[in-house]
């Protein structure tokens, strides 16, 4: 490993949500060499969870998204290409080609290139004028362009970016049918019980949710989607299409660079490659999982954040390794999804609460008699409670955890009305 | 342009100057210590948690119910002074005040 030194050159290929975590973290940690952030999108690094919420909803303005101001990377001497892709890196010349024509020098290389929406594999939907997907500010306004009260959409996926939207939708009082090829939704990341609450949820909220939905067809007149013709023959006519089938990793220019890829470019627990003084981070990264071993990639904001703390930590020369409790969070409605720790594996599921009527519960996922994962609905002293027991390994009563009136962790109350 | 002081554990401070925006924001956005805000002010995370000083906590507008039960999830035992910064708007009639940064937020 090379020497850190306080002045060494360090570039980021990307300008999202860990690229800009990064530069802050490697400025505040007194970091004194040049950073240089290359972003392909035209913006000052920005954070997407508004986007499928509060932002698409119009609640919040766009100099809210961004991290910090522009003034920010002026006064910190960070210097931020914005509409500029980087194109090749050379690891052992230690330079990098960009498509404005640009070749940068560096003594650290930082991959933060995030992912691109997941594509529908059908040239007449690359060129029809009324699909959309929700990756980036532009996405968005482009779908608030467009007459949303009244029109009919179709939301192609389940999963949370797609069940986010569609709430939204709601409330701006679209028609929505949400396409979903698995038997339940979000059937990737959560269990049937969460499944089932997010599908009565939704249908309560007068979303049309179609299960074990295969899409037969696209049909396209005059440039746009008209109907969505499904596997067991149905037809649903549509005035607007989004697809949130999930995301591919951005680690071509990697690939191409001698990087171990695989879904991600590959990663150790200090988020390093194999290279010296290249690291990876974020929704590009696959990194060990600690909780289960083997590899894995997350896509949530504060793994995005954690991994560039701890890369500008090693880039200063104190490095640790990568054991933050993974956790994610969506809104949807009126209901606040809170889930850490991770549940694959699980032998047992405690439910707290009521999770056939009402929105409030939660689930801890056991295994071996240890909590594992949990996911809070509209509950976050569950949340809270959760992570420390998946935090501290402790072997909790299964009675205790399906009582909502045993309480989990004791807290003296910070309100004076209540003391 | 209002100013907010934000005082360490260990008794040093720093002070920023902006408006319109919340605490945790100001705070991010001048590299002051103690207040991660992971979820970006979407009052999910807890990581924003201050102690207002007492002198100023009567000014502010009261915690939504969103706010009161996010509270419980702060890593440093929340007090009757505690706020999510995310929460709390930096205006004209805020010029000066003072908040205590947790000695843990995670
Ligand atoms: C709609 C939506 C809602 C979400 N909601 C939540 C949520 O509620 N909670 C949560 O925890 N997470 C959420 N996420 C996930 C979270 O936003 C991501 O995990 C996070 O943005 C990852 O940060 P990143 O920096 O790794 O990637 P990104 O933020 O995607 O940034 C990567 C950047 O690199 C650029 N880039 C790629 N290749 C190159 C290249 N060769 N040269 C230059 N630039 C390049 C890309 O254009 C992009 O700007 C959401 C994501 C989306 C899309
Ligand atoms: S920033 Fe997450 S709750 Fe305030």
């Amino acid at each position: 490993m090379m020497e850190p030194t306080r002045d060494s050159r360090v570039l980021v290929v990307g300008a999202g949500q860990a690229a800009g975590e990064l530069a802050g973290a490697l400025r505040a940690g007194g970091h004194e060499g040049h950073v240089t952030l290359v972003g392909s999108e035209p913006h000052f690094p920005y954070t997407r969870p508004p986007l499928s919420k509060a932002y698409l909803r119009g609640e919040v303005a766009i100099a809210e998204l961004y991290l910090r101001p522009a003034d920010f990377y002026r006064d910190h001497d960070i210097t931020v290409h914005r509409g500029v892709a980087v194109e090749w890196v050379d690891l052992h010349g230690r330079r990098a080609g960009c498509d404005d024509g640009s070749v940068l020098d560096w003594d650290r290389i930082v991959f933060a290139t995030g992912g691109r929406p997941r594509r529908v594999a059908d040239p007449g939907l690359e060129s029809a004028g009324n699909v959309h997907y929700v990756r980036t500010i532009e996405d968005v306004e482009r779908l608030r362009r467009t007459t949303i009260a009244g029109s009919r959409f179709a939301v192609v996926g389940g999963g949370y970016v797609g069940l986010e939207v569609a709430a939204v939708l709601r409330r701006l009082d679209a028609r929505v049918t949400v396409i979903e090829a698995a038997d339940r939704l979000l059937a990737r990341v959560t269990s049937p019980v969460v499944s089932e609450f997010f599908l009565r949820v939704h249908t309560q909220e007068g979303v049309d949710v179609r299960l074990s939905a295969q899409v037969e067809l696209f049909q396209v007149e005059d440039g746009n989607v008209s109907t969505v013709v499904l596997g067991d023959g149905s037809r649903i006519p549509v005035d607007q299409v989004l697809i949130g089938i999930g995301m591919v990793p951005n680690d071509e220019v990697a690939a191409r660079a001698g990087l171990d890829v695989d879904n991600g470019i590959v990663v150790d627990e200090f988020c390093r490659t194999g290279t010296a003084g290249v690291y990876a981070i974020g929704d590009v990264a696959r990194h060990p999982d600690p909780l289960n071993g083997g590899l894995r990639r997350l896509e949530s904001m504060p793994n995005a954040a954690a991994q560039a703390r701890l890369v500008a930590e090693d880039i200063l020369g104190r490095g640790r390794p990568y054991n933050d409790l993974p956790w994610f969070w969506s809104d949807q409605y009126d209901v606040k999804l809170q889930a850490a720790g991770s549940s694959a594996g699980y032998d047992t599921v405690a439910v707290r609460g009521d999770a056939m009527s009402g929105r409030r519960f939660s689930v801890f996922y056991l295994r071996d008699g240890v909590v594992r994962a949990v996911d809070a609905i509209c509950s976050p002293a569950d949340f809270a409670a959760g992570k420390a027991l998946i935090a501290s390994s402790a072997v909790v009563p299964l009675s205790d955890l399906q009582d909502p009136s045993v309480p989990l962790r004791r807290r003296r109350s910070f309100t004076s009305e209540a003391s | 342009m209002a100013r907010v002081i934000y005082v360490q554990p260990d008794g040093s401070s720093t002070t920023c100057a902006a408006d319109g925006r919340s605490l945790m924001k100001v705070a991010v956005e001048n590299l002051v210590p103690g207040i991660i805000g992971e979820c970006g002010g979407d009052l999910s995370c807890a990581t924003c948690h201050v102690f207002v000083d007492e002198a100023w906590f009567g000014k502010l507008k009261p915690r939504s119910d969103d706010e009161e039960s996010l509270l419980d999830v702060t890593s440093e035992e929340p007090t009757e002074t505690s706020r999510l910064s995310c929460q709390v708007t930096l205006t004209d009639d805020l010029d000066g005040i003072v908040v205590h940064v947790p000695s843990t937020q995670r």
